[in-house]
């Protein structure tokens, strides 16, 4: 290995596996992301329900889980859970741990998007005799996501760079390969450097992407 | 009281509505005959849109019995006993009621077809093909027939108080409710809104209750004018009455201030 102060070789020999790295990191960040809309969805349905004995346990159960780390929710799941016999791949566990903590906050703005929607939409879902779930499913929900869409862009690329935390758990995703190759040639610039730099190459058009939403569902 | 032989379409038990200290609705009698067009009036925050809300189900009254074409609507038989009503019952029952609303509440991400046609095919399970053809009729029907594709943002005030008066007219109901239809209108456009209602009331089938500020368009469409005050009605009968020679103070008072303008 040369003494460059910057080793290209060395890159250009490790990228395939780093890319490999970025394509688990993806995998999680997108199941993760469907899961925390469906348990987002739900937990905010769950609180407003008018049966105390399902709201007050999902309120308290969300606010838990929002208001402590991450990472001490991964260890949770991979270390302690396994003890109760619930074994589960580290990929799995990880996945469900980013879906479920961001399902927290997406249940946040789906609340704020359900709370926006004028009671008037209710009043004439109700005076056509539409039933519960033909009013969200038809009426509430169709007015109420649309203007959610760039807040869970946001934590979609909030969730994508957060999914380094797998690391902990040995989810072998981009920023644990990189470890993994400086490690073996105890050369951490280059892998760490070009793992920033694709995390940035994907996150930063996303949030591009996610600004021109902003305008977009502003301007109406 | 109408002279009218057949059951009343609606009837009020001693009904009693309040919010927290406010007594809205007191100890309420009031019959509805069926095709009979009622027009509350009475000054503003004196309860004559909680009786169409309470009637519409919005509202759940705190004491009485509202009766809906013979049936009860807040409460269902068990045994000989009424106890209160179960979800499905409400429905079933709140079927024979349509409302037209003050602020239209149309929904705004459906064109006014669709706003016409999506209860009939959700709630009454009507084909599409039928509820489309029937919902083309209602808006031919209320002047519209051109803008069957246009979203509620993109028509006046007055054009989308008519698509939601088609919408509530799609699901049949034998009691229509208007409440305040006209208030949030710009002046010009109230005219086209209070044709529609006017043609609707001399069709005949449809018992109309309305609350409205309109003074002369109650007068000249209703059969009843009932003058509401404080949660209870003060005086009632036919429009020449009511509007030629109260008797009640309260009423006297109210059409001075209300008609000098």
């Amino acid at each position: 290995m040369s003494e460059q102060f910057f080793d290209w070789e060395y890159v250009i020999s490790f990228m395939p596996k780093l890319l490999e790295g970025l394509v688990v990191t993806i995998e999680v960040t997108i199941v993760a992301f469907i899961l925390a809309a469906i348990l987002g969805l739900l937990m905010a349905l769950g609180r407003r329900s008018s049966n105390p004995w399902i709201a007050q346990p999902i309120g308290a159960l969300v606010e838990f889980i929002r208001s402590t780390p991450l990472l001490v929710q991964l260890f949770i799941f991979f270390y302690v859970l396994p003890r109760y016999g619930l074994r589960m791949p580290a990929f799995i566990v990880g996945t469900i741990a980013l879906g479920l903590h961001y399902g927290t906050y997406t249940s946040e703005i789906y609340r704020a998007g359900i709370d926006a929607i004028d009671r008037g939409q209710w009043e004439a879902a109700r005076a056509l005799n539409f039933s519960p779930v033909r009013t969200w499913v038809g009426i509430v929900l169709p007015q109420a996501i649309p203007p959610m869409i760039p807040a869970l862009g946001n934590y979609l690329v909030a969730m994508f760079k957060e999914s380094a935390q797998l690391s902990a758990i040995t989810v072998v995703e981009l920023t644990l390969t990189a470890r993994t190759i400086g490690t073996q040639s105890f050369r951490f610039l280059e892998p760490f450097t070009m793992a920033g730099v694709l995390y940035f190459l994907i996150s930063y058009p996303s949030s591009l992407v996610v600004q021109r939403l902003e305008k977009r569902y502003a301007g109406k | 009281m109408q002279a009218n032989s057949s059951a009343p379409i609606v009837r009020f038990e001693n009904v009693t509505k309040s919010f927290g200290e406010l007594t809205v609705l007191r100890q309420l009698d009031f019959d509805v005959a069926p095709a009979e067009k009622v027009t509350i009036v009475g000054p503003s925050g004196s309860g004559k849109t909680t009786i169409l809300r309470v009637l519409m189900t919005l509202e759940k009254p705190n004491d009485g019995v509202i009766w809906v074409n013979g049936e009860p609507l807040w409460h269902q038989k068990s045994g000989d006993k009424l106890v209160p009503a179960s979800e499905k019952h409400l429905r079933k029952v709140r079927g024979s009621i349509g409302m037209v609303f003050q602020h239209f509440n149309l929904f705004p991400h459906m064109t006014a077809l669709r706003n016409v046609t999506e209860a009939p095919i959700h709630v009454l399970k009507m084909p599409k093909g039928d509820a489309e053809q029937r919902a083309v009729e209602l808006l031919q029907k209320v002047g519209l027939s051109d803008k069957l594709g246009h979203y509620p943002s993109q028509l006046s005030g007055g054009q989308k108080q008519r698509v939601a008066i088609a919408r509530a007219l799609a699901m049949r109901p034998k009691v229509m409710l208007f409440d305040e239809v006209t208030s949030a209108l710009d002046p010009e456009l109230v005219g086209e809104v209070l044709n529609v209602i006017r043609e609707l009331a001399e069709e005949g089938e449809m018992a109309m209750l309305l609350v409205t500020h309109e003074m002369g368009f109650a007068r000249e469409v209703s059969d009843r004018v009932v003058f509401f005050d404080k949660g209870r009605v003060v005086e009632q009968g036919p429009p020449e009455q009511i509007f030629g020679s109260p008797q009640n103070e309260r009423t006297k008072a109210f059409f001075n201030a209300v008609l000098r303008h």
